[in-house]
């Protein structure tokens, strides 16, 4: 199995890969870097930031005080996780029967629900937006779980249809046999199977939600409005703006990167869609 | 397999999402077809007659709506060759033998993380900018002439942000892929010597042809309404360059605030949609039992 | 004994304490939501609005956005009764048209200290729809040129005091063009939008002559009056711009006058308050500033702008909203601003009072400048020809958002290099047929 390779064939492997990667990552990087500058040091030559300037937090000082950072925080971790689990709980049995009782047009069906994603968010805003209002859910996070839970749910059924399939019928066949309810079969036998792949679409699944930025700029004006809106205050500048962007930027995608990286294995895998083994 | 028992209770297990879809597609949408026949300007209140074919008509003949089918396949098709290719590439070399893959991997997934109107503004700002990003920096270090991105290459300057927010996602899928090859075969034509080339293309990559088409559906689905790196950036020009089809209707129903030529623009946009939807699917299907 | 009078004061207390509920519950603590443009005097006034909640017991959400994206959300929820905002920053352009539609709250009423007569009689009226003020001004702006003394000096220039014309002042952009230290002639406006770029290209027009339509509302955008001030604009960018101008706004611009990058910059005389701030600027101390340029008139050669702040009819808190605007925008703003951030940062541009008080006028060394500018611009007659449309930037019909911002595109496309300027004024003038036509206004 193993192949033998040279050392050098490895390190250089391990530069080439290194280099595209760091490459990859460099954005991310950068900015936070900038996050640490004064705005006068931020838009220096590259070079020139990096040896030559002293480092602050001036920059994240100034953003928490002008927006309230941890009412958007707080706004975007409920509609990404509200949305997520909302979504699991109408996904999970329509996946599983698809899985498990496939009919003739069950793969039509879902090829439908994959279809409903491609319809441009921008042709249904003003409808949505009158519905919304007469519903008095307008600028509020409940109407924001919905609408993202809608949209996110093709996705999720489809994720979780790829996983459940993975899972051999003749278990359930087994447990059917010892005459398990289908309430029972599906708690102690599906369930414990399919929770890796259950994670990682619920990961995926507050990534997406969490950096969708068209609903819930449109949708929110001030209570509801998560950080997507806090970014869209910082999209032109006023004088100096590198260090403060840099460092609202930072805080809109720490979190998310963060648990990302904490969970990397489950994510990787929901990254796949579910789709390769 | 299935008693008729455990099919009633399917029906009744996947009809909440079936029904909820099928409003979320269905009320929106026929809302978005009546506007479509009605004169309705948000800006000139009052009575909304209807208009017939008007707004199709306007829709259909304005300048820009050429532009934007252009520009529309040229961001999707851009931006699924390079992720396609340079995934392809970059999860060969991570598929290597190397020290520190689980660290390379990490550091080359963070583009996706990153919401798109962030990634719109880093780039724009920190990057791309002629004389404060760190390109024109480089390029003034150099004794060039910074290249003014957003004027000189919009659509590329777009395809290119867009492509690194994708990138990560295709070369995992690829990567995935690659990885549950069956490494006897490949040393099995190792040995009857076949070159790497050949290797490649007549091993890997045929193994690698679903992961590829999942790519592509997946990515098209995301790209067809890419929005928010266009109104950061560009806010869609300069003129009509980097207009695509959902930044015109934007345009058309929150810009000149007339709903129903906007909304016009969404039915033809959802026409469209349906027929690329359509041929995915079928060539997804394909490969889906596969 | 002790512990009767100890009954009594507390029903004294009890009864006091129910006066003070009964004057609370006539203005309840309530939150309301603003929604504003990231422009640096509304993000003072974000700052000090914890004074106003401190004294009223009200509190403040902000919505804080991009001029485009403001524009869009505010029109759309205005448009569509969605109630989500209780106070919306708007321009000289929205208040009439949305005050006549009947989308804004009339704010005549505003109190007896407001002083209604302190406020500059040209920004009142460009505020209101027959007669009725539908929006209360913030700052008022006219344009006038920034161009660094210490430059000019170096050049040998002199300025003049008569206004010049276009022509002159491109060879003094010329003269003191000098890209390699980093100094490029002049930075204009060159995003696109109707309130970027065309807020630069409308009073270069007027300047040339042109205008958008003529008496029968047909578009004149093909007219050669246009083709020579684009053509103008083009070079003067090309030649003695920075590189990248298609993606500079007045903010972008701003920063990279005050950042030392800029020899000339024509735009809001509300900038002042900025480039002349110490804190924000480096050239304060080496900045002046002339009119406008003319060419073949001197109409129109300033434009006029005003943001304000208006109450939609949609809002559910209409007095604790009216309350915020007294305050922000009273007498006593202006002093809280001058005493807390210097008085260089005033607003500037809507009353007397501001321009009465010594420490503004000395703080503001341009001052009257920008005062004779605003009472000079003239939305009512702003173009050589005559037109049936009043504005000196922009034309205050609600079709010409759309119209400005289509041929702000096309003009920034020409100034990419990806068009001629002949390509771009004949798309504009196509697009402008259509929509005025679409509207009725022509056949």
């Amino acid at each position: 199995m193993a192949r033998n390779v040279t050392t050098s064939r490895k390190s250089i492997n391990t530069i080439a890969a290194g280099a595209l990667g760091f490459l990859m990552f460099f954005p991310v990087l950068w900015i936070v870097i900038l996050s640490f500058k004064t705005e006068g040091n931020a838009i220096k030559a590259p070079l020139e930031i990096l040896l030559n300037t002293g480092w602050t937090t001036e920059s994240y000082g100034a953003v928490q005080a002008r927006s309230n950072y941890f009412k958007h925080f707080s706004n975007s971790l409920i509609i990404s996780l509200g949305s997520t689990f909302l979504g699991m709980l109408i996904a999970i049995p329509a996946a599983w029967s698809m899985a498990f009782v496939p009919a003739k047009r069950t793969k039509n069906v879902l090829m439908w629900m994959l279809s409903t994603k491609m319809l441009p968010p921008v042709g249904v805003l003003i409808p949505i937006y009158l519905i919304f209002r007469d519903l008095g859910i307008l600028d509020t996070r409940t109407g924001l779980v919905i609408v993202l839970m809608l949209i996110n749910l093709p996705i999720i059924v489809w994720m979780l249809y790829t996983y459940f399939r993975e899972i051999p019928g003749e278990i359930l066949e087994a447990a059917r046999m010892d005459g398990a309810s289908l309430r029972e079969e599906v708690i102690h036998v599906l369930v414990p199977m399919a929770i890796p792949g259950m994670a990682s679409t619920v990961l995926l699944n507050v990534i997406l939600a969490w950096n969708e930025a068209f609903w819930t700029l449109n949708l929110t004006a001030a209570k509801a409005a998560p950080l997507t809106a806090f970014i869209a205050s910082y999209s032109s500048p006023e004088g100096l703006f590198y260090a403060k962007l840099s460092a609202a930027s930072v805080m809109a995608i720490a979190p998310i990167l963060i648990m990302g990286w904490f969970s990397q294995k489950q994510l990787v895998r929901g990254l796949t869609f579910g789709a390769v083994k | 397999m299935a008693t008729k028992a455990s099919r009633s209770a399917a029906r009744l297990m996947i009809s909440p999402a079936v029904v909820l879809l099928l409003g979320w597609m269905l009320v929106p949408l026929s809302l978005t077809i009546y506007f479509s026949f009605l004169r309705y300007n948000l800006i000139t209140p009052g009575a909304n007659p209807f208009a017939g074919w008007d707004n199709y008509y306007w829709f259909l003949t304005d300048p820009s709506f050429k532009a934007a089918m252009a520009n529309t396949l040229l961001l999707v098709g851009g931006v699924l060759l390079i992720t396609v290719v340079g995934g392809i590439l970059f999860a060969l070399l991570l598929d290597q033998p190397m020290w520190g893959q689980g660290i390379i991997r990490i550091m080359a997934i963070a583009p996706f993380f990153v919401m798109p109107t962030v990634s719109g503004l880093v780039w724009k700002n920190m990057f791309m900018n002629p004389v404060n990003g760190i390109f024109g920096h480089i390029a003034q270090g150099l004794g060039l002439q910074p290249l003014d991105f957003f004027s000189q290459i919009p659509l590329l300057s777009i395809i290119l942000i867009v492509s690194w927010q994708w990138l990560p996602f295709a070369t995992l899928i690829l990567l995935t892929a690659l990885q549950s090859l069956d490494q006897e075969q490949l040393e099995a034509s190792e040995m009857d010597g076949a070159g790497s080339f050949s290797r490649f293309l007549f091993i890997m990559l045929p193994h690698m042809a679903r992961a590829i088409t999942v790519v592509i559906l997946i990515q098209t689905i995301f790209l067809l309404s890419i929005f928010a790196e266009i109104l950061v950036t560009t806010n869609g020009g300069p003129g009509v360059s980097t207009t695509n089809l959902t930044y015109l209707i934007y345009v058309s129903s929150l810009l000149q605030f007339d709903v129903g030529m906007g909304s016009a623009g969404g039915v033809i946009a959802i026409i469209l949609a349906n027929i690329v939807a359509i041929f995915l699917m079928r060539m997804i299907g394909k490969n889906l039992d596969a | 004994m002790r512990s009767k009078s100890l009954i009594r004061k507390n029903r004294i207390l009890i009864g006091a304490s129910a006066l003070v509920s009964v004057a609370a519950t006539a203005s309840v603590a309530e939150e309301i939501t603003i929604a504003t443009v990231n422009n640096s005097d509304m993000i003072i006034m974000q700052e000090l609005s914890s004074k106003w909640e401190e004294q009223t017991g009200h509190s403040v959400e902000w919505v804080v956005l991009e001029e485009n994206v403001l524009r869009q959300r505010v029109t759309t929820d205005i448009a569509t009764d969605g109630g989500s905002f209780d106070i919306i920053t708007i321009g000289a352009y929205e208040a009439p048209i949305w005050g006549g539609q009947d989308w804004l709250v009339a704010l005549e009423d505003l109190g007896d200290d407001y002083d209604y007569g302190d406020i500059f009689e040209p920004v009142r009226n460009g505020l209101s729809a027959d007669g009725t003020l539908y929006a209360v001004p913030f700052y008022a702006e006219s344009s006038f040129t920034f161009y660094r003394t210490d430059l000019f000096e170096d050049a040998g220039i002199e300025v003049p005091s008569e206004q010049m014309t276009y022509d002159e002042f491109s060879e003094i952009v010329a003269m003191v063009h000098d890209p390699d230290n980093g100094v490029y002639g002049t930075c204009q406006r060159g995003k696109a939008g109707w309130g970027e770029n065309m807020a630069f290209v409308g009073p270069l027009v007027n300047a040339f002559g042109g205008r958008w339509f003529d008496m029968g509302w047909n578009p004149t955008i093909d007219s050669s009056e246009w083709k020579a001030a684009i053509n103008y604009y083009v070079d003067l960018m090309n030649n003695f711009g920075p590189p990248g101008a298609t993606a500079n706004g007045h903010n972008e611009n701003r920063a990279l006058f005050a950042d030392g990058k800029c020899a000339t910059w024509v735009d809001a005389t509300s900038a002042a308050g900025y480039i002349f701030n110490p804190d924000e600027s480096s050239v304060h101390d080496r900045t002046g500033f002339f009119q406008a340029p003319k060419q073949v008139t001197d109409k129109g050669t300033g434009w006029f702008w005003a943001w304000a702040l208006a109450v939609p009819k949609s809002s559910q808190k209409v007095e604790a909203a009216k309350e915020f605007l007294a305050w922000s925008t009273s007498k006593e703003y202006v002093e809280l601003v001058g005493e807390t951030k210097g008085w260089v940062a005033a607003p500037p541009g809507t009353r007397q009072s501001t321009y009465d008080n010594a420490s503004y006028v000395e703080a503001a060394p341009f001052a009257a400048t920008v005062l004779n500018s605003i009472l000079a611009a003239n939305p009512a007659d702003a173009t050589k020809d005559p037109v049936p449309y009043t504005g000196v930037q922009f034309v205050a019909i609600p079709e010409f958002q759309g119209i400005g911002n289509y041929v702000g595109q096309q003009i920034s496309a020409a100034l990419a290099g990806q068009q001629s300027v002949d390509q771009a004024l004949a798309n504009s003038q196509q697009f402008a047929v259509r929509e005025m036509t679409k509207a009725g206004y022509i056949n």
